[in-house]
């Protein structure tokens, strides 16, 4: 080796400590960044709650858990809002989650190749349209359409709304679903076909409950976002706040929580107990948001830890 | 005069996998000395330590020494930049930075803030050249090294850990995914190398581990078996366990 | 299994066949909701559309205030999440240990996510509205949807970063790097890509909701652009929902076409995703 040895230049001594002292203040600031999302979750909890239970002090529980929610004249009664967010989330549900099982299947395991990559996107377009074009899409198209068809007074009605609830439910049921499908390992198939299943029983027997934990959190999560969504329901419900009597109600105009809160939100006076009142409800969106959310992740988190011990 | 001198180590993982214990071992100054035993025995987890690159796994517990010259290497103080300047490290399977070949090579002075321009454009020269591969791409050092074939890349991961002019080499079946040729060229640049670096080595056969020894260690599941010259433990080991292994019974 | 092979194939076509119809008509309808918003809209598009402001009660002119008031939201929007969100993923790809502090800020992330759209504005009101005085501005509303995007936003850069190599990082700390000078030569430039993925679609989503900004910094009409972070905006999405609600006699086509402009911007941002995403992968040396 003709090429002279000599040594580089070792690091000074006060470049170390920089480099150290540098190394201490970036991992601070990267961890507060990731602790931030708890003092978030906490915080938006805290200002609900302080607000919010202002409420349960000014209105009497039987005003509170009355049928008739009329602010205007102090009745504050939220069963029709609890009633009318469920109604129009178990219609949402109905339309969304057979559609978005089907079309999961259909993607994950019954499509050619070059047909899913057509299909992914489009399906993303959906997840992707404001709530408000969907709304819109609504008022002009569907509602006149349903209110012909039904044969109703309106088109503005609880089904409506369910329809484009579903609509935004279907891509979070399909993403995850098919996820959850595409997990499931090769030999799964393999040996169910290998001993004479055919495909389709192969995923209605085979593939489908192995991957049930994330099809459930998939479905989960599409009626966490229909219960949230605020205004394609404030569009095209109608916004009247009558108490739910069965499905039948589907073909009536209803209303919200989240529309309530939309709607009045901008016409109250800061501390008035109608304010407090609304800062309930988003205390019980909260909650709800809460209960779906960390169900849907403990399914993933239960079927993660079952297929470590199967492998291990 | 020893290199590194480990003493009563022992080391275990949180998941329980593959520990060392007790492991005593002098590694004399430029020699080249392996680490040799069945697989999940503890040589790779023996060989990061040195360097504490076992700071990145999930380990429970450390106790022992290791020395380097005089220091101690486990010191929770120890400043760990200067020491993985000190010692170079080459894995299995070959890892090229997705950077220029020449970009890996100087990424180490990078890291340090060295910008000495006429001593970097020296030093890639004279690893590369350590490393047999300065004829094979000192016209293409711009190009991306993921376009380097397996062997080259390997050969350029050993340049990468010399450029720095470590004290010490530690390999961890660096040719285990090269063809036949591939793993000639680097055995014969860790020949020419052990005059001036401390190697250390864990081989990726037997064959390889006699071929190239000047000292042997025999590591079975988490202990040192046998150490001594390598031409005394592969022709006359004193164990029995270390015989049966070097004869192909088990492993 | 004791039906004849006859019948399990019979099943199998009729299963397929209705599977294949529902996946088809579902796209089929989505593909149709967008040509139509674009074909009723496109009438609407012209120089006067995008570039004035609306005349006439709204029912004529251009809806310019509303783009640029979006366009500003989502500016604001992306300088609070971007580093915040940025960071956090980086923390839980990179720094963060495998405890119990980790899950709950895990679960914290995923309560994030889950909060509807509403609430975000009612916590948007009482916090940077009322409480630290901003008044309903740009800045209430942009801090309003920062927070509502960061769990998109650390979701999708998480996962890029976690997709770099593991054996990248070894190589660096072995040549004597630090974490830090890891990840910044490293591991960020390789995720970059995808982290600009995420934090597109985290905007677009941002750029599209209307229930956060309602009561933080969206105003029904306004004259003029904004003069300042703190004045309130028009905004495209809440824009839409005042014309198709809130107006009676507006005309459809105005409608329609701010609801195609609203598109664009939005699916606009999602194509600029996939094909930064595609080009990465096609590029990626690992």
């Amino acid at each position: 080796m003709d090429i002279k040895t000599f040594t580089p230049p070792s690091l000074t001594k006060e470049k170390l400590r920089f480099t150290q002292v540098f190394e201490t203040l970036i991992s601070l600031t990267i961890k507060a960044a990731g602790y931030s999302a708890i003092v978030f979750v906490l915080m938006i909890f805290y200002f609900l709650l302080s607000e919010g239970t202002a409420a349960i002090g000014e209105i009497p529980p039987q005003v509170l858990f009355s049928t008739r929610w009329y602010p205007v004249e102090g009745y504050f009664g939220i069963w029709p809002l609890i009633g009318g967010s469920l109604l129009v989330t178990v219609g949402a549900t109905l339309f969304a989650v057979p559609i978005g099982i089907s079309t999961a299947i259909f993607i994950s395991e019954i499509a050619p190749r070059w047909l899913r990559e057509i299909f992914k996107p489009i399906i993303e377009i959906l997840a992707g349209l404001p709530s408000v074009v969907l709304g819109f899409i609504g008022i002009i198209a569907l509602a006149p359409n349903l209110r012909v068809l039904l044969d109703l007074p309106t088109g503005l009605t609880a089904l409506t709304g369910s329809i484009l609830l579903g609509a935004i439910a279907i891509p979070t049921i399909v993403s995850v679903a098919e996820d959850a499908l595409d997990g499931v390992p090769r030999s799964y198939r393999d040996a169910a076909l290998a001993i004479g299943a055919t495909r389709w029983q192969t995923i209605w027997r085979v593939t489908l409950p192995a991957a049930r934990s994330g099809v459930l959190t998939g479905i989960m999560l599409g009626i966490g976002r229909a219960i949230g969504e605020t205004m394609t329901v404030m569009m095209v419900t109608g916004n009247a706040p009558v108490i739910v009597r069965g499905l039948s109600s589907l073909f009536l105009p209803t209303r919200t929580m989240t529309a309530t809160i939309a709607a009045e939100m901008g016409e109250v006076a800061k501390g008035s107990v109608h304010y407090h009142m609304l800062f309930l409800i988003g205390v019980v969106l909260f909650i709800i948001s809460l209960i779906v959310n960390i169900t849907a992740s403990a399914l993933v988190f239960r079927s993660n830890k079952r297929s470590d011990r199967i492998l291990s | 005069m020893d290199k590194i001198r480990i003493e009563d180590f022992s080391l275990e993982y949180s998941d329980g996998n593959e520990s060392l214990r007790h492991i005593n071992l002098a590694i004399p100054a430029k020699t080249l000395t392996v680490l040799f035993g069945p697989a999940g025995g503890g040589k790779s987890t023996l060989l990061r330590s040195i360097n504490r690159l076992n700071d990145l796994a999930d380990v429970k517990k450390v106790k022992g020494r290791i020395f380097l010259d005089q220091t101690d290497v486990l010191d929770k103080k120890l400043d760990t930049i200067t020491l993985r300047r000190r010692v170079g490290m080459v894995f299995a399977r070959p890892v090229v930075l997705p950077f220029s070949i020449k970009r890996n090579l100087t990424y180490g002075f990078e890291l340090a803030g060295i910008r000495d321009r006429d001593m970097i454009e020296e030093s890639v020269e004279r690893s590369l050249v350590q490393a047999a591969l300065w004829e094979e791409v000192k016209d293409r050092l711009d190009e991306p090294a993921a376009s380097l074939s397996g062997g080259q890349q390997q050969r350029l991961c050993l340049a990468r850990s010399l450029i720095q002019q470590p004290d010490v080499i530690l390999l961890d079946e660096p040719t285990s995914g090269l063809d036949p040729i591939s793993t000639l060229k680097v055995e014969n640049s860790l020949q020419d190398l052990k005059k001036d670096y401390t190697i250390v080595l864990v081989p990726h056969s037997i064959q390889q581990a006699a071929r190239t020894a000047d000292m042997a260690a025999f590591i079975l599941q988490g202990e040192l078996i046998e150490y001594g010259s390598g031409k005394d433990l592969f022709t006359r080991p004193k164990d029995e366990r270390t015989q049966r292994y070097i004869e192909g019974r088990y492993g | 299994m004791k039906q004849s092979s006859q019948k399990r194939l019979i099943y199998q076509k009729l299963a397929f066949s209705g599977m294949t119809l529902v996946a088809s008509l579902t796209v089929l309808i989505i593909v149709l909701v967008v040509i139509y918003i674009t074909s009723m809209g496109a009438g609407a598009i012209s120089f006067e559309f995008i570039f004035s402001a609306p005349r006439d009660g709204m029912r004529a002119g251009g809806i310019m205030p509303a783009i640029i008031g979006t366009f500003y939201l989502t500016i604001g929007t992306a300088i609070l999440a971007v580093p915040l969100g940025l960071g956090a993923a980086i923390y839980l790809s990179e720094y963060a240990p495998n405890n119990q502090m980790t899950r709950i800020v895990r679960i914290a992330i995923t309560n994030l996510s889950g909060i509807p759209s509403v609430v975000y504005g009612l916590f948007g009101l009482g916090l940077f509205v009322l409480f630290l005085g901003f008044g309903t501005s740009i800045v209430a509303a942009s801090m309003t949807l920062a927070i509502m995007t960061l769990p998109v936003i650390i979701s999708t850069a998480e996962e890029a970063l976690r997709a770099v190599p593991q054996s990248f990082r070894v190589v660096s700390v072995s040549l004597g790097g630090t974490r830090w000078q890891t990840i910044r030569k490293i591991v960020l430039p390789e995720a970059l890509p995808g982290i600009l993925t995420g934090i597109i679609l985290g905007l677009e989503r941002a750029a599209g909701e209307t229930a956060p900004i309602m009561f933080t910094g969206a105003a029904f009409f306004l004259p003029s652009l904004p003069s300042s972070p703190v004045d309130p905006t028009m905004a495209l999405p809440y824009h839409l929902f005042v014309i198709s609600t809130q107006v009676p006699g507006m005309p459809v086509r105005i409608q329609f076409g701010t609801a195609l402009v609203l598109l664009v911007f939005v699916l606009g941002m999602n194509v600029i995703a996939s094909i930064i995403r595609s080009r990465a992968r096609a590029r990626r040396q690992w």
